[in-house]
């Protein structure tokens, strides 16, 4: 299978804490691969050193083919049109109706965009997480799991190669976690997108993951199918499915 | 060891808010130029601070006025009340206390904005949707601090000195004709040009103040706090320090 994302001898720390301590990983075409960790591990600086927000020590991680600290500003901005990036904690702008916060991801395009195709886009990916009639809200207005979603639209307005979670489904009821889960895997279907999922929700992993790796100790310590995971005698690996 | 700590800090922090102010003049002001972002700031910036600024300009004037009275009485100067309180309004209480002003509304709502969106991490989506957070958010505000408070002043000056105006009036009667003829009479030329020139300064400082905290804030309801205070504090500081430089450069061009 051919990879998309080829992660080598990530070093990242901050200060004396060190964080990701001679990491690789890599992801596969219309793979989904989904990284668990306990609270605090590195998950999120993994995928924020993926999408450029932070640098790492030492190490490359190569995207379709170019690695990712090597590039210079413009070079970053075309690939990140290519990447979509789901915060934890949403980052929605709350001075901007949620069809702003939406429309604001394309407006490196608007020159190109006619005003129906901004529309549409909009409204479908709305439509795709079931939240259509929020177009005018403020975030202020929704509840956690709303803007979670909204969060999530934000995100797929662009139908970007590939998409990087950060805890897509925590906070959320069951019913709606797996509505997520089910987006997660229909765009993977639609759009042919390639996405790293960060999550603590075992059923999230079981529904989505076509490849579970363990960050412990700033190292990929393991990685497989979820029935290899859940079949695991070893303590750290137990230690999810309890 | 705490004094040489804080030194060190003291510089440090100095030297960040240089970079910050080069970073703005480097990247801040090259195009693309997000003007619909900017009219808005100019908008919300200017505008939205033209009542407070009207109000207090206004309170300034006749206080001011009625309280300089009795010495000038004393001297048996009183005719000349409109052209000392011309030339304090003008000169240095429009343009101080008006940036002063302008820094409390405006540095604190800057830092806090810019802070609360470090900390829910929407600068770092903007950043990752593609848009240069510097320009769209720091650079449109701080052009709009710089444009804004020089228009602010020169209303706040009109203002203040229809205050003088009325404060004038409260023991005597002067016409409105005759208040102002005296005050422009007594303002010449190289009154002006500094004073008008120093509010630049005095808008881009508040504005790039207000954008450094906020954009450094650290996490939590704290540090936003924080970023807000410490824009306010420090862009007043800058004030003073700007109106010091101000009035040595002008006396060096002979203009006082
Ligand atoms: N910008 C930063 N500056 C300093 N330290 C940081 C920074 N970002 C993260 N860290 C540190 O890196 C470590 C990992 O943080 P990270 O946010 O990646 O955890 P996480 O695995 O995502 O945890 P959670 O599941 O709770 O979200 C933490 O110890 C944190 O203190
Ligand atoms: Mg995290």
């Amino acid at each position: 299978m051919e990879a998309v994302i080829v992660i080598e001898h990530l070093y990242k720390r901050f200060g004396a804490n060190v964080v990701l301590n001679d990491f690789s990983l890599e992801v596969g075409k219309e793979e989904n691969v989904v990284v668990l960790g306990k609270s605090g591990s590195g998950k999120s600086v993994l995928i924020k050193c993926i999408i450029g927000l932070l640098r790492p020590d030492s190490g490359t991680i190569k995207v379709f083919g170019e690695n990712i600290p090597d590039l210079n500003h413009e070079e970053l901005d075309r690939m990140r049109t290519k990447i979509g990036f789901l915060f934890q904690g949403n980052a929605l702008y709350d001075s901007m109706t949620v069809r702003e916060n939406l429309e604001f991801s394309l407006r490196r395009h608007w020159i190109g965009f006619s005003q129906q195709k901004i529309d549409g886009l909009v409204m479908e990916a709305l439509e795709n997480v079931g939240l259509p009639h929020t177009v005018e809200m403020m975030p202020a207005e929704l509840s956690g799991g709303m803007l979670k979603r909204v969060a999530l639209a934000r995100t797929m307005i662009l139908q970007p190669e590939i998409i990087l979670y950060d805890e897509p489904t925590t906070g959320l009821d069951p019913v709606t976690a797996r509505e997520i889960d089910n987006l997660i895997l229909k765009l993977q279907k639609k759009y042919h997108t390639s996405s790293i999922i960060i999550t603590h929700d075992m059923n999230c992993v079981k529904n989505t993951a076509d490849r579970v790796a363990l960050l412990l100790d700033g190292k990929c310590y393991a990685q497989g199918k979820y029935d290899e995971f859940e079949r695991s005698t070893d303590q750290h690996i137990k230690q999810f499915f309890e | 060891m705490k004094f040489t700590a804080n030194i060190r800090e003291f510089f440090g922090e100095t030297g960040n808010l240089a970079e910050f102010t080069g970073r703005f003049f480097s990247i801040g002001i090259k195009p693309r130029f997000e003007i619909k972002e900017l009219f808005n700031q100019c908008y919300l910036i200017g505008y939205k601070s033209l009542p407070l600024i009207a109000l207090t300009g206004f309170i300034m004037g006749l206080v001011l006025t009625m309280q300089l009275r009795p010495s000038l009485v004393t001297y048996g100067v009183e005719s000349q009340l409109p052209v000392m309180v011309g030339i304090a309004i003008v000169r240095e209480i429009g343009p101080v206390i008006t940036a002063l002003i302008f820094a409390g509304k405006i540095a604190s709502s800057i830092g806090a904005e810019l802070g609360s969106m470090k900390v829910t991490e929407q600068i770092d989506a903007m950043e990752v949707g593609g848009t240069n957070p510097f320009k769209y958010l720091v650079a449109t505000r701080v052009l709009a601090t710089t444009m804004m408070l020089p228009v602010l002043t020169v209303m706040g000056d009109a203002i203040c000195l229809f205050g003088a105006y009325i404060g004038v009036n409260i023991r005597s009667v002067t016409s409105f004709h005759l208040f102002f003829t005296q005050v422009f009479h007594s303002l010449s030329f190289g009154d002006l040009l500094p004073a008008f020139t120093k509010t630049f300064f005095f808008g881009f400082a508040i504005g790039i103040v207000g954008c450094y905290k906020g954009y450094n804030s650290t996490k939590g309801t704290q540090g936003v706090g924080n970023s807000a205070n410490s824009a306010v504090v420090l862009s007043s500081v800058m004030i003073f320090l700007i109106d010091l430089l101000a009035v040595q450069f002008t006396d060096i061009l002979g203009l006082n």
